[in-house]
């Protein structure tokens, strides 16, 4: 991987974001290699998502630094990080809902292309895009819903097509914001053998509740609290960190 | 059965100039002059969900500089068009600018406040737009020499330029740009995230959209050989944006059912009415109430619905 000088994937350096007197990131500095698989917890309110809100764009920080794959991109919008390689899902599905499976997908493919702009062909003109749609549907179960409009279909095949979206950019770095959020111990399973088998040449920083599942794919564990970062390392020393104990699993 | 709506469609758009008289063939030509103007505007509510309530500002514009490089600067109707096109879409480009700083309801309100501006000044600086009394004593164009004088010339004349809008702003949301578009009204912050840039998809609608409403300016002007400062009004604007609405912006031809209908009302009950106002009022109201996302879409639902139970 040539991911940057200093060879990390994802740079996060003593990032702070508050909201007025509310301090929710606090000097939180993170550094991820390429490949590597990070899980980020904390409590509810620890300041997880704000983070990745941060890391995606959707939120400027009040100081600190964000690089991606060696690029400082902290003052960039959040589509040119998408174009820098970046992807992300929400912890709230955020889907085109009149609009097929398929389409959702081919907008994501569409995004990174220069065919967005192009104003007197249709999307269905290439072909290329619903094939590549149809292949990633593919890849997480829906094939056989793919003309169906978002609306109509399980919500644990929603949280899957937030997943089909970002996985068909074939991101370098993906955010997941709690992808088994919501789901049945089959739909969950499901879930993660699909993030489990997402390839080597993408960087995943996911934020989970559920540990069981969560554990067994990640390698290493940032822990947040109140905006700061508790406890940072491999993933068996944080789970048996004392520190997680007692802010986390509460034993 | 599309193809039997399209020769209807057809057919009617053929019916006037060869059977009516020449009050409903100027009245077909108005109606397809507004219906330019709520599709354009419509590529910004419906297919933007930008909604505006100044886009009479770019009708207004265009006629205006139109009627006063014809009839004070002695330019001809050519060059005067292309200016007259040239500056509509330059001033779209800037008030994009600033009105896309803001989207919904502070959107709406900037436009609204940007064609006040050019209203009022319509209205105060009267020794350039001779102010409430309009510009009169215009003239038609002849295009290849063919004069339009005659209420079935324009309306062929119209007939051909709505059509080519029609086809333009059609071909304009049907393609991956339009599938931007709607994909940024309807999901602004996923947009973003998956790589575009929903500022320059929104400002680039914009600018194309005040175009084609300068397109229905120059015709407006045309149509009428007089400007007067109630094209840029604030009822103007409205008006275009309760045809759109009680058409459907959602369907491509809800708009220009929508326009049809205010300039048929105005025409008819103003007639008879006074306050004509209170009448579109009330079939507004009626429309929302009855069908919500408008006339187009709402007979196509009623349609699939009877066809789905036969009783």
């Amino acid at each position: 991987m040539t991911a940057s000088a200093s060879g990390y994937a994802l740079e996060v350096v003593n990032l702070k974001k508050a909201f007025g007197g509310l301090v929710v990131t606090q000097d939180v500095s993170l550094a991820i290699r390429p490949g590597e698989r990070r899980l980020i917890i904390g409590p509810n309110g620890a300041g997880k998502t704000t983070l990745f809100n941060q890391i995606s764009g959707d939120m400027r920080p009040n100081s600190g630094q964000i690089r991606l794959l060696g690029t400082d991109v902290t003052q960039l919008p959040p589509y040119k990080r998408a174009h820098a390689g970046l992807s992300r899902t929400y912890q709230i599905i955020t889907l085109f809902t009149g609009d097929s499976l398929e389409h959702n997908v081919a907008l994501g493919l569409l995004g990174l292309r220069p065919a967005r702009w192009q104003m007197w062909r249709p999307l269905s003109f290439y072909g290329d895009i619903e094939t590549e749609a149809r292949r990633t549907l593919d890849a997480v179960g829906l094939l056989h819903l793919a003309t169906h409009p978002v609306s109509e279909i399980a919500y644990g095949e929603k949280r899957r097509v937030e997943l089909a979206m970002a996985l068909a950019q074939k991101p370098r770095v993906l955010l997941l914001d709690e992808p088994l959020a919501g789901l049945s111990n089959t739909e969950r399973s499901q879930v993660k053998t699909l993030i489990a088998s997402i390839p080597r040449e993408t960087t995943v920083i996911m934020i989970e509740h559920d540990m069981d599942t969560a554990l067994d794919l990640a390698e290493t564990v940032t822990l947040l609290n109140y905006g700061r970062v508790i406890v940072d390392g491999g993933r068996d020393a944080v789970i048996t960190d004392e520190r997680t104990r007692e802010v986390y699993l509460g034993v | 059965m599309k193809w039997v709506g399209v020769a209807l469609i057809a057919g009617s758009l053929l019916f006037p100039p060869l059977f009516a008289g020449d009050f409903y063939i100027n009245l077909a030509s108005q109606i397809l002059i507004a219906a330019i103007f709520a599709l354009s505007l419509n590529l910004l509510v419906g297919f933007g969900g930008m909604t505006s309530l100044g886009h009479a500002s770019y009708l207004g514009v265009a006629a205006y500089i139109s009627a006063l490089l014809t009839s004070r600067y002695g330019f001809g109707h050519g060059p005067a068009a292309i200016i007259s096109m040239t500056g509509t879409t330059a001033m779209a480009a800037f008030f994009g600018v600033i009105a896309l700083r803001a989207t919904g309801l502070g959107f709406l309100m900037i436009t609204l406040a940007l064609s006040q501006v050019l209203w009022g000044l319509a209205y105060r600086m009267s020794n350039v737009t001779n102010g409430d009394n309009g510009i009169a004593g215009l003239t038609r164009p002849m295009p290849f020499g063919i004069s339009l004088d005659s209420a079935s010339s324009f309306y062929w004349f119209a007939l051909i330029v709505a059509s080519l809008a029609f086809l333009m702003m059609t071909i304009f949301v049907s393609s991956s740009f339009g599938s931007s578009l709607k994909g940024v009204r309807d999901q602004p912050r996923r947009m973003a995230a998956l790589g575009f840039n929903p500022w320059l998809i929104r400002w680039i609608t914009f600018v194309y959209a005040g175009f084609w409403g300068g397109v229905s300016g120059l015709l407006y002007v045309y149509y009428h050989k007089y400007v007067h400062p109630t094209s840029l009004s604030i009822t103007s604007s409205a008006e275009a944006l309760l045809g759109v609405i009680a058409g459907g912006s959602g369907a491509l031809g809800g708009p220009v059912v929508g326009a049809a209908l205010v300039l048929l009302l105005k025409n008819y009950a103003s007639a008879y009415l006074e306050r004509w106002n209170m009448l579109l009022g009330l079939v507004f109201l009626f429309i929302v109430l009855v069908m919500p996302s408008g006339l187009v879409p709402g007979f196509s639902s009623l349609m699939a619905r009877l066809r789905g139970n036969p009783r």
